[in-house]
């Protein structure tokens, strides 16, 4: 009785087994690099806002400090988006003219507030805290980047759950002083590692055990 | 189909108790029948049907859909977050950050009187109330009203606009409207005038009704409260011929006898009763002494189940007790013996235990009984000269007491008599509430023009011309006292979502300044009171504009407003003497012997809806209510002897695949002509040949919640037996109403759950706790401890102090955004509450004694859950803790089959509301509201662990002993929970652990819960404690 296969379907099959087995794995990979890339995350994409704000401008050029505007980052969790009272305090006299700021006069004028486009946007069953990481050592531009070079703002972290904890496992790693975390253009010193020890230590950080219980983000 | 094997046997009950002793502890008389089928309803957690497949869905398809499901779950993960937009102040208020609650202080009125509240506001949305501790009908508690009413706040079903007949119209349109015939009425002296309140203490609207009465002096001003008893005045009436407040001091009492008085939970003092009462029963740090409480009393209530000795009668006969006490006592001129329907002997020793306790002891009459039973109460309290030491007097906080049901009588009369032209009803309800023999609704159509101001559209709305929708305490200015006096400055804490209307508005509608806000109302009153308290001298006349205001006038207000109270306005204690006469005034006796057989009913307001006023706060209804556990309706209480002889019943029935659902008999009352159904509860410890209906149900226009649930008791309810009344009549109707009982839920079945003592065997043996309960942390284990460097999260719960009023339960509810379920689901077992009051009798069943054990996530250091989550949704802290993690949750539900204290809760169907405007502004920011599918439980409070953490660490200090309540410590007005960190050995929890009395439920199953409990001790008399 003759073959009902040929003998190059042994090589097919063989060839078909590790076929799909590379399929689905590239497959996995093509569905963990797109979860992880800027179309999902929205990573270095700058929003279109209702007023051209540009924190280069207002963070960068003219050096004005992080909480004039953003006043409740040191006490609350929420850092604070200034009030249209806030622009005005300056473009009441500056640029007050200005086409581009109309949208913050007309909202100043009528009371109804300005509609801007969130750029850092956590899940609702995560609780992020500002206040307690600008106390503890966690500078601006360690999440946020060089927000003084940004015209448009955009993210320039993920905000997954896999970029919070790599700072919650090793937070030695991005500690720095408590007068530089205003400090835009902070650099880490060469012995980060021993200084952001030495930091955990002073600012009594509590062990990744801690900050990596589920409670720590999720209630 | 239904299975007919539950139906309680209540004869064979007691021939079986007869012979044997029956369980030690039981929650429900079907458990203490123990039989065959309730041991079936218990291991058997699915009916019999089962394993037949009548799905529609055959299994092909149901396994293909299933394995979609599975299959394409992990894509939701694989997509872009929505875009957000935000939106900043354009001018932001000062002192607020972003995120950052504020506290404002308030007050909360209850049947006119207040009590003291800080309410948390997130961003301008009130969203939950705590006690205001400086206050002293507070202390920092609230009870279950308090923690209820932001969910009133935010009710859609609220009335959301002035109407004419049915017809939107603006404010002024109402103005105009009522103009010409304000008018005719000042020329005739407002004869035809009629201003129908609840009861006022108000100082603000008891001078705007006294002004409007002054311009309008035959217009007439009458305050009905449909749960509020007046046997507290008319009974102060008659023994000192002048009425006054009495106050009561528990700290002070080692001996407290309740003649059909629920102090413990009932009434606006019952916050600082119940702090003073516990207080004297705590056995910590050493103490051996308890005080002792008495209660008669008919229907079973939380005060009667914290009694050391407890005598149901029948409400008539706790008038004849009264007397043969006072006889007892040495109380003077009383009328010869009658026959005697207590016990001889537990009277003499009650009188004796008084008498021995001269000035420490307190006598006192509950508010529903007869005036002459609180004339009685205040002689015994003078006989014992408790006078200046235990029971003190004031003049009444009410601005101007009344007799409600005669004042109503009257109003009816000139209705009648075609004499109102304009009645005027603020906030009551009395098409409702009105007793049915009054025929409020029918004559009222005889007022010329009918305004209604309430917060709903109601039953008495629609037979109005006007309706205008009230303004909610959180969004109103006006001002309140508390039971001793104490005023407080109702302050708004959102401007209102309805454009609703004050009390206080109305009213100046009806002066010449009819635009007046109520903030300038209030306002330029307290400029007229020097007396206050804010010093400088102000000529400023209520009703005259107001004026600069004085930074002095300034100071005091900011002050009153920020403290919740004006200080130095406790009414001062005043002397009273008895009237020499008063036993032999003609007093109406509604009380003495009856014939036994003859039946009695009792009209009580219920323990969650009151009189029908919370009828549509979904919170309310389906919080099981003490002793009975009902939820979502009322029923008609009657003692198991009572039912027996009246065949009567009720029997569990199972639905749907799982229990809930009880099937009680349908009966008909007929009281004084009138008729009423109502499914029938057998409740042990209620009193033999009486019948208690509550009030509050059978609300024809509540809204989406409250409609249609229960029967009225209103419709049998008349003027002369407004609490309880003979000649009532019970007909079986043979036809079976379905109840939602919370308490054949979470059974735990064949464990001792709950140890308790007599204080005599505490004393011999302080550990009997233990001794059941071996201590979990000696049993070894198989598995390494966990290490806690920094904080260890523990719970202590003092069983002996619990009173178990439900505000826990309600406060959890609101801090924790856990949604409510319906009647339907309650039947299958599908409640969401975190923590439930668990309820266990013991002993006999015609007087048993009660057990109250709150039941929340025991966070056990060995969590059965933990270990068989699949997907690692619920883990332990490194703090201890039991998290759940929502997002990561699947459903399996392993967890909840895993946990043997029965504290998981699943959301089979999206319970949580994402529709409603309205209701998101009720959510707490700081905790996810969760969705269908997702396993839930107590967190601990994990947002206020966090909070105080987080604060704690930037100040970098450890956090403090107390620093951290959890919602429902914060409210418990008897502290009996207390929370903190079991590491401190100086923490209050940890000295709580080392009790004798701490024990851990279940700790045998080497769980190691964080949660402990002190075990329960009573303090019988020697002389009556049974052998």
């Amino acid at each position: 009785m003759s073959q009902i296969f040929h003998r190059s379907t042994n090589t097919l099959s063989k060839l078909s087994i590790f076929g799909a087995l590379f399929v689905l794995a590239s497959l996995a990979w093509l569905i963990a690099g797109l979860n992880r890339s800027s179309y999902i995350t929205q990573v270095w994409v700058a929003r279109e806002q209702p007023v051209q704000f540009s924190h280069k401008h207002h963070a960068g050029d003219d050096g004005i400090d992080c909480r004039y505007c953003h006043t409740s980052v040191e006490d609350s969790s929420f850092a604070g988006i200034p009030p249209t009272k806030t622009c005005m305090n300056c473009h009441s006299q500056i640029f007050a003219d200005s086409a581009y700021l109309e949208p913050v006069r007309e909202s100043w004028r009528t009371g109804k507030p300005l509609q801007w486009t969130r750029v850092h946007n956590l899940p609702d069953f995560v609780y992020f805290n500002h206040s307690i990481h600008v106390n503890k050592g966690v500078g601006c531009a360690t999440c946020h980047g060089r927000v003084d070079r940004m015209p448009l703002t955009w993210q320039t972290a993920s905000l997954q759950m896999e970029w919070c904890l790599e700072c919650h496992r090793h937070p030695e790693r991005y500690l720095r002083r408590r007068d530089q975390i205003f400090n835009m253009a902070w650099e880490p010193p060469p012995n980060q590692i021993e200084e952001g020890w030495r930091l955990a230590g002073e600012y009594k950080i509590l062990d990744p055990a801690h900050l990596t219980s589920c409670d720590t983000c999720h209630r | 189909m239904s299975i007919n094997h539950n139906r309680l046997d209540l004869a064979s009950l007691r021939a079986r108790l007869g012979s044997s002793r029956g369980k030690e502890y039981w929650r429900s008389l079907e458990e203490l029948a123990d039989t065959q089928e309730f041991q079936e309803f218990l291991h058997r957690e699915f009916p019999k049907q089962i394993c037949e497949w009548n799905d529609p869905v055959g299994r092909r398809r149901f396994l293909k859909l299933m394995g979609a499901s599975l299959a394409l779950a992990g894509l939701n993960a694989c997509s872009r977050a929505p875009a957000e937009a935000i939106f900043p102040y354009v001018r932001q208020p000062e002192e607020l950050a972003l995120g950052k609650p504020l506290f404002f202080a308030t007050a909360m009125e209850l049947s006119g009187v207040g009590a003291g509240v800080l309410v948390e506001s997130h961003e301008g949305r009130p969203t939950k109330i705590e006690g205001n501790p400086d206050h002293p009908a507070s202390l920092g508690a609230t009870d279950l009203f308090a923690q209820a009413s932001v969910l009133t706040l935010y009710d859609p079903d609220r009335a959301p606009a002035v109407t004419n007949i049915g017809d939107i119209r603006s404010w002024s349109a109402f103005l105009g409207a009522i103009r010409s015939l304000l008018q005719a009425q000042r020329a005739l002296k407002g004869a035809g005038v009629r201003i129908l309140t609840g009861a006022v203490t108000s100082p603000t609207l008891g001078s705007q009704l006294a002004e409007l009465l002054k311009q309008m002096p035959s217009a007439r001003w009458i305050q009905y409260e449909p749960a509020s008893g007046d046997g507290a005045r008319a009974g102060a009436l008659l023994a000192f011929g002048t009425p006054v407040n009495t106050i009561y001091h528990f700290d002070k009492a080692d001996v407290v006898l309740s003649l059909d008085s629920d102090f413990l939970t009932c009434g606006p003092a019952s916050l600082h009763y119940t702090r003073d009462f516990i207080a004297r029963r705590r056995l910590e740090e050493g103490k051996t002494e308890m005080n002792r409480l008495y209660v008669v009393e008919s229907t079973p209530s939380n005060t009667g189940s914290k009694a050391d000795h407890r005598l149901p009668l029948r409400p008539r006969e706790i008038g004849s007790l009264a007397r043969a006490l006072a006889r007892h006592l040495g109380v003077p001129a009383l009328s010869a013996a009658e026959g005697s329907v207590a016990p001889e002997k537990w009277i003499a020793a009650v009188a004796r235990d008084l008498q021995q306790h001269r000035g420490s002891s307190i006598v006192i009459a509950g508010d529903y009984q007869t005036p002459e039973v609180h004339a009685l109460a205040h002689a015994m309290n003078h006989a014992l000269s408790n006078v200046g030491k235990t029971v003190t007097y004031t003049d009444p906080v009410e601005a101007e007491p009344a007799d409600p049901v005669e004042s109503l009588r009257r109003l009816v009369k000139d209705m009648e008599a075609g004499q109102v032209d304009l009645l005027v009803i603020i906030g009551a309800n009395p098409v409702y509430s009105a007793p049915a023999d009054l025929n409020f609704a029918a004559s009222m159509s005889k007022v010329g023009l009918r305004v209604h101001l309430s917060l709903y559209y109601d039953e008495t709305s629609e037979l109005c011309h006007w309706h205008i929708p009230q303004a909610h305490f959180l969004e109103s200015w006006s001002d309140v006292r508390a039971y001793d006096g104490t005023i407080s400055i109702v302050q708004p804490l959102i401007a209102p979502l309805y454009h609703g209307k004050t009390a206080h508005e109305l009213l100046a509608a009806f002066t010449d300044q009819p635009e007046r806000t109520s903030y300038e109302i209030v306002r330029d009153y307290w400029k007229t009171q020097k007396a206050g308290g804010w010093g400088a001298g102000q000529t400023a006349v209520a009703g005259t504009q107001s004026k600069p205001d004085s930074p002095e006038f300034d100071k005091f207000w900011r002050k009153a407003l920020h403290d919740g109270f004006v200080p130095n306005t406790a009414s001062p204690q005043r002397s009273v003497s008895l009237r020499t006469d008063w036993t032999s005034e003609s007093v109406k006796r509604s009380s003495g012997p009856l014939p036994s057989g003859e039946l009695e009913i009792v009209f009580r307001p219920d323990p969650t809806v009151y009189d029908g006023r919370f009828a549509n706060n979904g919170w309310l209804q389906e919080l099981p209510k003490p002793l009975t556990k009902l939820t979502w309706d009322n029923a008609a209480l009657v003692s198991p002897a009572t039912a027996q002889r009246l065949g009567l019943s009720h029997e569990i029935a199972w639905r749907g695949g799982e229990h809930g659902q009880v099937l009680a008999d349908v009966v008909e009352l007929q009281f004084q002509g009138r008729k009423v159904l109502a499914p029938v509860w057998i409740a042990p410890g209620h009193a033999d040949d009486c019948i208690t209906v509550h009030l509050g149900y059978g609300r024809k226009r509540a809204g989406r919640v409250g409609t249609g649930a229960g029967f009225s008791a209103n419709t049998i309810r008349t003027s002369d037996s407004l609490w309880f009344g003979s000649g009532l009549s019970v007909t079986k109707t043979g036809g079976r109403y379905p109840l939602a009982c919370a308490q054949y839920h979470h059974n735990i079945e064949g464990r001792n759950l709950l140890p308790s003592n007599t204080l005599n065997g505490y004393k011999k043996d302080p550990k009997f706790a233990q001794q059941e309960f071996p201590d979990p942390l000696k049993t070894p284990s198989l598995y390494p401890g966990f290490q806690y460097k920094d904080y260890a999260w523990g719970m202590a719960i003092d069983l002996n102090s619990c009173v178990g009023c439900n505000a826990c339960v309600i406060a959890c509810q609101s801090e924790n955004n856990i949604p409510i379920v319906g009647k339907e689901q309650v039947m299958r077992g599908r409640e969401m509450h975190w923590l439930r009051i668990d309820q266990y009798h013991k002993g006999e069943i015609d007087n048993p004694e009660v057990y109250y054990q709150p039941v929340l996530c025991q966070h056990c250091e060995h969590a059965p859950c933990e270990i068989v989550c699949p997907v690692q949704a619920t883990t332990h802290s490194a703090e201890g803790l039991n998290t759940m993690v929502y997002n990561r949750c699947v459903g399996t539900r392993y967890c909840s089959n895993n946990c043997p204290y029965k504290v998981r809760r699943f959301n089979f169907l999206q319970f949580a509301d994402w529709e409603t405007a309205s209701l998101k502004l009720l959510t707490n920011p700081e905790v996810s509201v969760r969705s269908r599918g997702v396993m839930e439980k107590c967190t601990y409070c994990v947002q206020r662990i966090s909070h105080a953490k987080i604060n704690a660490e930037r100040e970098n200090r450890p956090v403090r002993d107390g620093e951290v309540l959890t919602a429902c410590q914060a409210v418990c007005p008897a502290q009996a929970i207390v929370f903190g960190n079991i590491n401190d050995p100086d923490s209050r929890v940890a000295k709580l652990k080392k009790e004798p009395r701490n024990y851990g439920l279940l700790a045998e199953l080497n769980t190691r819960p964080r949660t402990t409990y002190l075990a329960a001790v009573r303090n019988p008399n020697p002389e009556l404690e049974k052998t």
